[in-house]
């Protein structure tokens, strides 16, 4: 079955105005689409074709002659799980479970607050900031253009876009006001503490 | 301090004068800083391919950021004191991640600006350098598809560049982020850069968005050939004067 394009969780100006209707428009339906109809193309009569994203993404990760197939796929899942990142009147501090062991690993939510604002602050050029669970244990990390938790044995919580395309339009050069704005009015702590019941 | 970038807008008149008093003043640092050099034409000038807005924020936000983030690197790298932007990159491998991301960043935005001029206003590739593209690509026209597929292609953040390799050949490469074909990094397809065009989202994300293609079509009236000519000229010229065609190891 072809890999097909999520709708977003919610209406193109519900992140108003924290991530503008216009940026949606092109990010979703431009950037993410693109990335869902190339890798259609890349993997149609191959070995890959049918697979599920997850044992695509696998399959081809660390494989140079496959990186077109493993950017694309990645892109995917990426933008697929950023948009259940964030919502609507998110934002602010998580609770039960999900910030006991934010506390338990990071020290507070602070210090994990601080982990990952630099992480988005530092990734050079395209790509994303997370929260995964490594091994039992929460971290922050940093991936370039599509690189993801999956292809290194983690798993993922929270990513942050943070490819210009993600706000341009909207902050432009300033970064920094967007991981702020990410943290404060949209990240979807009830989609993050899903993830980690799961995990 | 003021910021570098404010520097070349508002107080370029003044330059010369507080360059002198510089040199006068004997608490200034004992290293030169890297400047933020000023855009080579007005904002808008570059319209409507390139728009007033986005040349504005990519010199003065984005280039003057790269510019104060590697002076900032000054004090903890002071071999950076004594070199020349233009001879930093060769030995980039021998500094941390932050001078090679911000030193690449200020050469390739400094040869970004220099390499276009208003539409009409470019001029033609020269005899020589014409004939080296057709030699090595068949015709200009052949060697910008190539140079197109290169920026197109590239995943991310980066650029596109048509470089001399120190055998004389002409070749299309394209470098991730920051990074160029100047530097001494594994991987990388080493040369002289005649012409690069930047195709990180932020050159081009307020007019084209998604569509770097048309982006990319549009830079072509722009590239400044009078420029890209002087510097085949001179690094065939370099060449000439330093017959080894293997680099010389520091």
């Amino acid at each position: 079955m072809a890999h097909t394009l999520p709708a977003l969780p919610y209406g193109l100006d519900a992140l108003e105005p924290h991530i503008s209707r216009q940026t949606l428009e092109f990010h979703h339906g431009k950037h993410h689409n693109a990335y869902v109809t190339n890798l259609n193309n890349l993997v149609a009569g191959t070995e890959l074709e049918g697979k599920s994203l997850d044992d695509t993404i696998t399959a081809v990760a660390g494989d140079a002659g496959k990186a077109g197939v493993f950017n694309n796929a990645a892109q995917v899942w990426n933008h697929s799980f950023y948009w259940q990142c964030i919502k609507p009147g998110g934002g602010g501090t998580p609770t039960g479970a999900l910030l006991d062991k934010i506390n338990a690993d990071f020290g507070s939510f602070e210090k994990f607050v601080e982990a990952f604002k630099a992480a988005g602050a530092t990734q050079f050029g395209s790509g994303w900031a997370w929260l995964v669970l490594d091994n039992g244990t929460l971290k922050v990390t940093k991936t370039a253009n599509a690189d993801l938790p999956l292809a290194h044995g983690q798993k993922a919580l929270l990513t942050m876009d943070v490819w210009e395309h993600a706000y341009y339009l909207d902050y432009q050069n300033r970064r920094p006001d967007y991981i702020t704005t990410f943290l404060d009015k949209l990240v979807n702590w009830d989609f993050v503490a899903a993830n980690l019941a799961a995990a | 301090m003021v910021p570098r970038f404010l520097m070349g807008r508002l107080l370029r008149p003044l330059l010369a004068c507080c360059a002198a008093l510089l040199l006068l003043a004997s608490a200034a640092p004992a290293w030169a800083e890297f400047a933020l050099p000023p855009l080579p034409y007005p904002a808008d000038a570059l319209e409507p391919a390139i728009d007033a807005t986005t040349m504005t924020i990519h010199h003065d936000r984005h280039h003057g950021a790269y510019v104060a983030n590697l002076n900032a690197q000054i004090q903890a790298n002071p071999a950076l004191a004594s070199l020349s932007l233009d001879a930093l990159q060769g030995q980039i491998a021998s500094f941390p991640e932050a001078v090679r991301n911000n030193g690449g960043g200020h050469w390739n935005h400094s040869q970004f600006w220099a390499v276009m001029a208003p539409k009409g206003q470019g001029g033609a590739p020269s005899e020589e350098l014409l004939a080296a593209i057709t030699g090595r690509f068949g015709s200009l026209e052949a060697m910008q598809t190539q140079f197109n597929q290169a920026a197109a292609g590239r995943f991310g953040s980066g650029w596109a560049w048509l470089i001399r390799k120190a055998d004389g050949s002409l070749a299309i490469t394209s470098t991730a982020n920051q990074d160029n074909p100047l530097m001494d990094l594994p991987g990388l397809e080493r040369g002289t850069p005649l012409l690069g065009l930047d195709v990180w989202e932020h050159a081009y994300y307020l007019k084209y968005q998604n569509r770097r293609p048309e982006y990319i079509q549009a830079w072509w009236d722009l590239v400044n050939w009078t420029e890209v000519n002087r510097r085949y000229g001179e690094a065939a010229a370099a060449a000439a004067a330093a017959p080894s065609t293997t680099p010389a190891r520091p």
